[in-house]
């Protein structure tokens, strides 16, 4: 019963988010700033990872597969799709739910036990609208940009890998990363993504939006956001697949 | 003026409110006092509609808030002003910033009007014209309140809500605080509407006084009667401290 009321405020609210700007200038002023803090913000991070994470998983794919029967290109075969198919999509979704999710929810939750959102209600703004909205689109928006970032900078750590040491030829590597590329499961992985934006953001503000009491209150708030949108990434992961790719 | 008319509230099934009637003058500064968990805060958010009263009428100028649409709740609320206990600055805006978001949001007024009105707010409030391109969290608590009346007249309300203006205030910069509610009443003719259990505000200001004591109304009268009053709920409440006990025994001499 818990988890069905907690369901009907989550809808009640997304409602309420997406209804029409009661200001479409501040709407719009609004989203950028959005945009630059939870989608911009996050470049380093998604590239700092990615390229230790191609590097690691070159570094394994090589030690773990010394086969004769297996061709040495396939180590850059296999950075790639798991960079495209699962890497830059639903794991760093998991990373950004940490990061976003958690400054959405405790932007709002302060927001929330400061009074700050009872101002903009009595002022006749629809608070949900005016504070979620914008994270929620922004977010949305970014995803495509911060999945292309981590599978480039995860192929370049991996490149890295083949360069810097003897483990794997260059052009072996490369002639990998190109060899039967499916097109489609960049489109699948962009489609991932913009569903992971909206379960991070929207989750999070969520959390922080019904947010009471006091700074304790709000932290918990917080890991409730991460935990949460986490899980329903994880789900919203096989869900996907199955629609998609199997 | 604004009517309250037999209103009940409870929070999971637990009543807070009990048939409270009051009314809260046009142009003058009403408060409603009470000892902490009372109902005041509750009573005010009921009035202003952040907690739906399960019954009862609250009648802003006859327009019975419990009858409205959504979308007329919108609107009324653009007639009211509310100063928070905490202030809820928007700590994300400067201090000029908070004050023309109302007015941004709300207002068809162009640039230069819109930074005009709120530097004419904050120039009412006495705010130094240093403070005005500062963060909420650089400027003083007293400073603070200031603002946030700024704000709360940006749009030129009907009525004026203020939770506990005082809290936090050192004594002097409570009573500038409260001089400058009841001046902007006057001056603006709105409602106001002040919950307070600070005794210096209480008379200072107090022009229409509501007691509510355990969620009923204990009492009602002005700042006059304060002493004079056999209430039983008030006398509770006021003499308490023993400053007022022999202020009121020194009156009997």
């Amino acid at each position: 019963m818990l988890g069905l009321d907690t369901v009907g405020r989550y809808v009640e609210l997304m409602k309420r988010t997406f209804s029409k700007p009661d200001n479409w200038k501040m709407f719009w002023r609004q989203l950028p700033k959005e945009m630059e803090k939870l989608g911009i913000d996050s470049i380093g991070i998604i590239v700092l990872i990615s390229i230790f994470m191609g590097a690691i998983m070159t570094m394994q794919t090589v030690l773990n597969t010394e086969n004769p029967l297996l061709p040495r290109y396939s180590t850059g075969l296999v950075l790639r799709d798991t960079m495209l198919l699962e890497f830059a999509s639903s794991i760093m979704s998991l990373l950004l739910a940490g990061k976003v999710g958690s400054n959405i929810a405790s932007e709002i939750g302060s927001m929330r036990i400061t009074e700050q959102i009872d101002a903009l209600e009595i002022m006749g703004v629809n608070s949900a609208n005016y504070l979620i909205l914008p994270k929620v689109i922004g977010l949305v928006l970014c995803m495509p940009l911060l999945v292309t970032f981590s599978v480039f900078c995860g192929l370049i750590g991996g490149t890295g890998v083949a360069y810097f040491t003897d483990l794997i030829p260059v052009a072996d590597f490369i002639y990998g990363i190109q060899y039967a590329f499916i097109p489609y499961y960049f489109t699948y992985s962009i489609i991932k993504s913009l569903f992971f934006g909206f379960i991070i953001a929207s989750i999070s503000a969520f959390y922080g939006y019904y947010a009471y009491g006091g700074a304790l209150n709000v932290g918990r708030a917080s890991t409730n956001a991460v935990v949460n949108s986490s899980i329903v990434i994880l789900l919203m992961n096989i869900v996907l697949t199955q629609l998609l790719l199997v | 003026m604004i009517e309250v008319k037999h209103l009940n509230k409870s929070f999971d099934g637990k009543q807070v409110l009990y048939d409270i009637s009051a009314t809260f003058r046009h142009g003058a500064v009403n408060q409603i006092i009470g000892k902490s968990g009372s109902g005041k805060t509750v009573l005010m958010k009921s009035i202003i509609g952040l907690f739906k009263a399960e019954s009862g009428e609250v009648l802003y100028d006859g327009r019975n808030l419990l009858d409205m649409s959504k979308r007329e709740i919108k609107l009324l609320r653009r007639e009211v002003g509310m100063l928070f206990q905490g202030s809820a600055l928007f700590d994300s805006m400067s201090v000029i910033e908070n004050v023309m978001y109302p007015l941004q949001m709300f207002s068809d007024m162009s640039k230069i009007d819109v930074e005009k009105r709120a530097k004419f707010c904050l120039e009412r409030v006495n705010l130094q014209t240093h403070a005005y391109h500062l963060m909420p969290g650089e400027i003083s608590g007293g400073m603070q309140k200031r603002v946030a009346i700024a704000r709360a007249i940006s749009l030129n309300p009907k009525y004026l809500f203020c939770d506990e203006p005082n809290s936090g205030l050192d004594p002097v910069t409570s009573l500038v605080i409260d001089k400058l509610i009841e001046d902007i009443t006057q001056e603006f003719n709105i409602t106001t509407i002040i919950n307070t259990h600070d005794m210096n505000s209480i008379m200072e200001t107090g022009a229409n006084i509501i007691l509510i004591n355990k969620g009923h109304k204990g009492w009602e009268g002005s700042k006059e009667g304060i002493f004079t009053d056999d209430n039983q709920a008030l006398n509770d409440f006021v003499f308490a401290s023993e400053l007022y006990k022999k202020v009121k025994l020194a009156s009997q001499k």
